[in-house]
């Protein structure tokens, strides 16, 4: 039996679970072999000898031999609780036949397993009847009918019949258990999926079972929704219809519904996802159980954001800047018009003259195409991050996998908060500190995610990571593998101080292996084939300055938002006044088009196809699922239409499908030679690319100690922000925690202020008024404040300082 | 006027011409200050064993047969050799949380004589090597967990229990926890996940024991209040002396609580093995026969939830094996009489209501099929169930214990005896419990049921899955 169900959200390549190259599906084979394999136990499937792994669930050794047997609550990347007793089977382990669980049992030498024997049959049956007594058999108005466990299994194998004629189970239906996600306790057929969900992989124990017996059911704590950045997978692997997401509730019928692969670019973990649309709408995202990635985990940010992509404020055509405003035009002015804008500055100062920012939020073949056609015009000014980043330098370091870093003996944690910044990553890493075994050594401003799982979270100044990590070196220095994930975990602290950090984690122990925690979805690739700026003098913040100081005829936005994106807010401000022409390339309006000469709407994700690199370097495939909004085009086909019309050398201009640009990315990127189209068919979980190794640039550290009159401020991303694939998706925008300045609650009573309170924080370059919180997360002497959240905080960030002091005052 | 209630909760207890391995205090008003205990040989068991060694005292156990008195009377020096060792720390949990309907044997313990089961755990720990012990107390039990609270207080003050017990260096801390009110939790998984402060649902199989894997992942072992009760007896006297009473494959003295239509209900410590059920019921230092003298119609031999014995029966010997055979099981020790004058389905309406509302709602077939069981037999005793509904409820059990079900005997209908144990489909035992009563009592004593139903017209039942439709 193959379910819609276990095809999206069970492992796709189940041998990933156990180690060891086992030769499994080929009796004959284990049986020529001179010695027996320790990893190999054989029994007997339904009559048939078949090779098991050691310690493997019968359920799931069943599985992997095409027998199925029912279940809801197993679920391979949870542990068994053996609640719905469903997957009773009848085992003989020497003592005669027996009902067991098959969940719950693993395999033993000799065993005999009867899936279909008439007493398991019966006893599956009644399971079936039982767990359909009290559900309400509303199938016809159910979400789930149609892709329904419940459903497919009381088809499958249950008795096609119910003799429960009592009084069902009333409970009001549906209740809100959260801002997403509704529970419909009729339905639920109490498997424990959700709850284990939350508590072992989620970690967060916001939903519980409540009452006993017949009237137990599935609740959240009182007054504490179940707020948790995972809820969405709970609707997932719920095999009823008693889960539903509010962005997906009544919009399609499953049959209705057109499925394809494809990967999550909302931040650079890169799950993979099952992108699924109806009357060529986006409709839903599924996760899809990619082993090296994701688990089938996706976290509600990338989960729901399609929304804005369906959002009825996109960019449909492309804009001209008349006397008028902007104006929608045809593509044939639009890009005339561009052209001309880069022929003028050409003319005017030379490729000197010109900028390109972006790429990050794009595909690998939009990025390259712009790259490409950013060679042929000669513009060294060009980068894929704008200050928000760190140097792409530290791309050439020995690259860790996510594999890797989750097996590592110790996780050095650099970076930012992953929970709010690589949510899945954050999975992963949890689940290793957990469960694998590996200790986890975080250096950090604030408590982040991951704090209550460290085993040493050392709290450190801003400016003074370096010396935390030199001060702890034998931390780092054992002889088991270390892997430190690096990201930029304070946007009003210079990324200097992170690289000299990351210099001091590889000064400490030069085995370690560094994982890249870039936020933005395809930062890694973008960076890789050639959107990264030749040295520091022309990076991101170079570029913006070099605007600002009106050396810069023409900056060319390619899906870049330096009003959202960069954290020095102002540098941002004056650079789009200080360039004479700007050309935006973007799917949704933003604080940046506003600004521009030309507009080119743009594809946006799950409308083109092409390539994405996560940050351990996995190039995986996207799908163009639905077609473009309006007349929008992708970046790539942009530049290659520029490339042409410019009459420029090089071979993007003769460019005709997306195909041939990811196969010049396998030709030309250093790294990328494995990556071509064969092999991205033929795994569905990508081809990683080999790095290229570089040496850290040097880099000078500036900050002193803090005056004890000032406080230092950190700032960085929650999951929610106002970044348009936020913003623009209804369901998930009202969850963005709001501007504030977090303090520790004794900083919040020294100053003599009240939670709420309105207070005035005093930099060097500004004075911005933001609500103060106390927050116990946020040691005394630090402001924390979220980034991009609507308050005036970023106009406190100087890009060329290294940290910021500021004094803060009540109002 | 005052209306002030004046009724005697305490439960009855008679001591006859028999041994008292358990019950030797009970006689006294103060039984269970430290006072007394130490005047009637108090904790000289706890020298004894401190002063042999906890191989010679856990040998002794071992050599003792002391069967576990929770109900499932598995050996308790066997269950001590199941802790891996080395492993620290190891703990001894007590199962106080004795909510069997009819057991209420455990509560006399624990209020007449709480050092006796104090001295039993510090015994246990000394003998099977474990660093801990928790007393977990029926929540209901208010009067047991003041007097076991006093006693601890007043073994900690003497240096009975703590550090340095008794100037050797042995030491263990006892803690007294209090439950919620749940039968589950005298499961003894579901115990564990409860002493830890999570709900309390029975852990999955295998493991099979907490021995191994236990509370907070630790080597636990989990004895009965009065499996712990027997040590203090057997530290003192020896092994010998204590299987030189009752049986050999069932040694000493038994706690039964007999509670229904009997003259003298209460708890008696019987010898084990010996004693038959027609000793217990008519017997003149036992329970003195039946209300008005009226004639026995069946009785519960082990605990609500056992398969009902009839007057066949009633020559069998209190012994596990021998009511295995006979299809039942004596469980927590506990008898319920019922004269000619009980409803016999109404009785079994009594005991699956109670276990449907039990259920602690982790497996399917007692979360939903013990609801529906209740379900119907609520509508039969009402008055409005058909013939139907009496071949359903054995449908329904079906799904809960697979296979042939265990009942007793009756010349009166002329059955044959299906001897215990039953199959099942859910973790432990409360699933079975909610059916294997209503099974038995239906099985023997089916003419009831049909006097309360009328004939289906036709079968009923809904289509929700018709393949190729």
């Amino acid at each position: 039996m193959s379910t819609e169900e276990s095809s999206v959200t069970e492992p796709v390549v189940a041998d990933g679970d156990v180690s060891g190259d086992v030769v499994l599906d080929d009796a004959d084979s284990a049986a020529t072999e001179p010695e027996p394999d320790p990893d190999v136990v054989m029994v007997t499937l339904n009559g048939r000898e078949v090779a098991a792994r050691t310690g493997e669930l019968v359920i799931a050794a069943a599985e992997r031999h095409d027998t199925y047997i029912p279940h809801f609550c197993y679920h391979p990347r949870m542990k068994s609780v053996g609640m719905c007793r469903q997957c009773l089977v009848e085992v003989d382990t020497g003592r005669g036949m027996q009902l067991q669980p098959s969940c719950m049992i693993t395999v033993s030498p000799e065993m005999k397993i009867d899936t279909e024997s008439p007493t398991a049959k019966r006893a599956q049956e009644g399971m079936i009847e039982l767990l359909l007594a009290n559900h309400p058999l509303d199938c016809p108005v159910c979400d789930k009918g149609g892709e329904c466990p419940l459903q497919d299994q009381a088809f499958s194998h249950g008795p096609g019949e119910s003799r429960y004629i009592e009084e069902k189970r009333h409970y009001e239906k549906p209740i809100p258990i959260s801002d997403l996600v509704l529970l419909d306790r009729e339905r639920c057929i109490l498997c424990d999926r959700c709850t284990r969900f939350a508590d072992e992989v989620a970690g967060d124990k916001l939903i519980q079972f409540t009452q006993r017996g017949n009237q137990t059911q599935v609740m959240t704590f009182h007054d504490e929704p179940f707020a948790s950045y995972f809820s969405g997978n709970t609707v997932q692997i719920c095999p009823v219809g008693a889960l539903t997401a509010e962005p997906y509730r009544f919009k399609a019928r499953p049959w209705d519904l057109a499925a394809e692969e494809s990967t999550c670019t909302s931040c650079s973990v890169g799950c993979r996802v099952v992108v699924q649309s109806s009357r060529d709408e986006i409709l839903r995202y599924q996760g899809v159980d990619s082993d090296p990635v994701n688990h089938g985990w996706l976290c509600d940010r990338g989960r729901f954001d399609f929304e804005a992509v369906n959002s009825d404020l996109r960019l449909d055509d492309p804009m001209v800047k008349t006397d008028a405003g902007l104006t929608v035009t045809s593509w044939n002015a639009a890009l005339t018009a561009a052209q001309q804008l880069i022929s003028d500055a050409l003319g005017a100062g030379g490729a000197e003259a010109i900028g390109i920012l972006g790429g990050a939020r794009g595909t690998n073949e939009d990025a390259f195409a712009w790259a490409q056609l950013a060679d042929a015009l000669g513009v060294t000014y060009r980068d894929a991050q704008v200050g928000d980043g760190l140097p792409a330098s530290i791309l050439g370091l020995d690259r860790a996998t996510i594999d890797e870093a989750a097996s590592a003996s110790t996780i050095v944690l650099l970076g930012p908060d992953l929970k709010e910044e690589l949510p899945v990553l954050y999975l992963r890493l949890r689940e290793a500190a957990t469960n694998g075994g590996s200790t986890l050594v975080e250096f950090s401003t604030v408590d982040t995610g991951l704090t209550q799982y460290a085993a040493h979270s050392i709290r450190y100044q801003p400016g003074l990571q370096a010396d935390a990590v030199s001060d702890n070196a034998e931390l780092l220095a054992g002889d088991g593998s270390v892997v430190v994930v690096a990201g930029r975990s304070n946007l009003a602290e210079s990324p200097d101080e992170t690289m000299a950090a990351l210099a001091a984690v590889l000064a400490a122990n030069p085995n370690a292996k560094m994982l890249p925690a870039l936020r933005r979805g395809n930062v890694v690739g973008a960076l890789s084939v050639g959107m990264a700026p030749a040295d520091p003098d022309h990076d991101g913040l170079a570029t913006l300055r070099a605007a600002a100081d009106g050396k810069i005829d023409l900056l060319v936005l390619v899906g870049a938002d330096p009003l959202n994106d960069c954290p020095d807010v102002q540098l941002a401000r004056r650079a789009l006044a200080g360039a004479r022409r700007i050309i935006s390339i973007d799917t949704h309006p933003s604080e940046s088009t506003k600004h521009a000469d030309v507009v080119l709407a743009a594809a946006a994700y799950g409308e083109k196809r092409g390539t994405t690199t996560n940050i351990e370097g996995r190039v995986s495939t996207l799908v163009d699922k639905v077609t473009t909004t309006g007349t929008a085009r992708p970046d790539w086909m942009i530049a290659a239409e520029l490339s042409l019309m410019l009459d420029l050398e090089g071979g993007l201009a003769q460019v005709t499908s997306v195909e041939e640009v990811t196969s010049a990315i396998a030709a030309q990127v250093p790294g990328f030679s494995g990556v071509t189209l064969e092999a991205l068919a033929t795994d569905r979980n990508g081809v990683l690319a080999e790095v290229v190794p570089a040496l850290l640039a040097p880099v000078t550290r500036r900050a002193g100690q803090r005056n004890s009159y000032d406080h230092r401020l950190v700032v960085s991303r929650k999951l929610y922000d106002r970044a348009v694939g936020t913003a623009m998706s209804h369901s998930i925008a009202k969850l963005a925690p709001g501007a504030g300045a977090h303090l520790h609650p004794l900083d919040v009573d020294a100053l003599g202020a009240n939670s709420g309170s309105d207070v005035q924080l005093i930099g060097e370059r500004a004075t911005a008024i933001l609500p103060v919180v106390a927050n116990s997360a946020v040691p005394r002497g630090i402001v924390w404040a979220p980034f991009n959240q609507g308050g005036a905080v970023e106009d406190l960030i100087d890009g060329n300082a290294a940290v910021i002091d500021l004094k803060i005052e009540v109002l | 006027m005052s209306t002030a209630i004046t009724r005697d909760y305490t439960p009855g207890f008679y001591e006859g011409d028999r041994p008292k391995l358990v019950t030797s205090r009970f006689e006294y008003e103060d039984s269970y200050t430290l006072e007394r205990y130490l005047s009637t040989g108090g904790y000289d068991g706890l020298k004894k064993a401190l002063e042999m060694g906890p191989e010679a005292m856990s040998g002794e156990v071992k050599a003792s047969t002391l069967l576990g008195r929770g109900g499932a009377g598995f050996p308790a020096g066997v269950k001590w050799g199941f802790t891996p060792q080395g492993v620290w720390p190891r703990y001894l949990v007590v199962n106080g949380d004795e909510s069997e309907p009819g057991t209420y044997k455990d509560r006399l313990l624990m209020e007449r004589d709480p050092h006796q089961l104090i001295e039993g755990c510090l015994i246990a720990c000394y003998a099977a090597g474990l660093s801990q012990c928790f007393l977990y107390v029926r929540g209901e039990m208010a009067v047991a967990h003041e007097r076991l609270a006093d006693a601890l207080n007043d073994g900690y003050e003497a240096g009975y229990i703590g550090k340095n017990i008794m100037g050797t260096d042995f030491s263990v801390d006892v803690i007294l926890h209090w439950g919620a009110g749940a039968y589950v939790v005298g499961e003894e998984t579901a115990l564990i996940e409860s002493l830890e402060g999570e709900r309390g649902m029975p852990r999955l199989k295998p493991p099979y024991f907490p021995a191994a894997i236990g509370l907070y992942g630790q080597p636990t072992i989990v004895n009965n209040v009065e499996t712990l009760a027997n040590l203090p007896f057997i530290a003192a006297n020896g092994s010998a002396a204590f299987t030189a009473i009752g049986t050999e494959t069932s040694p000493g003295t038994r706690m039964v609580a007999i509670s229904g239509h009997v003259k003298r209900p209460g708890v008696y410590e019987i010898v084990n093995g010996t004693t038959t059920f027609r000793d217990i019921i008519y017997g003149n230092e036992f329970c003195q026969g039946i209300r008005d003298d009226n004639d026995l119609k069946a009785f519960v031999p082990g605990g609500g939830s056992a398969p009902w014995f009839v007057s066949d029966q009633l020559d069998i010997p209190f012994e596990g094996r021998e009511a295995s055979a006979a299809g039942s099981m004596l469980g927590s020790g506990a008898v319920m009489v019922m004269d000619s004058t009980t409803d016999i389905p109404e009785a079994a309406l009594t005991l699956t209501r109670f276990y449907a509302h039990e259920s602690c709602g982790k497996c399917v077939p007692c979360r939903e099929g013990g609801t529906w069981l209740l379900r119907i037999l609520e509508r039969i005793c009402s008055g409005h169930g058909t013939d139907a509904d009496l071949d359903q409820i054995l449908e329904v059990g079906q799904s809960i214990c697979p296979g042939e079900m265990p009942h007793a005997a009756s010349e009166r209908i002329g059955l044959d005896a299906t001897p215990f144990p039953y199959k099942m489909t859910t973790i432990c035992f409360v699933g079975p419990s909610a059916y294997a009563p209503l099974h038995s009592a239906l099985t023997l004593f089916r003419d009831e049921f049909e006097a309360k139903v009328v004939p289906a017209p036709k079968r009923i039942s809904i289509p929700v899955a018709v393949a190729g439709s």
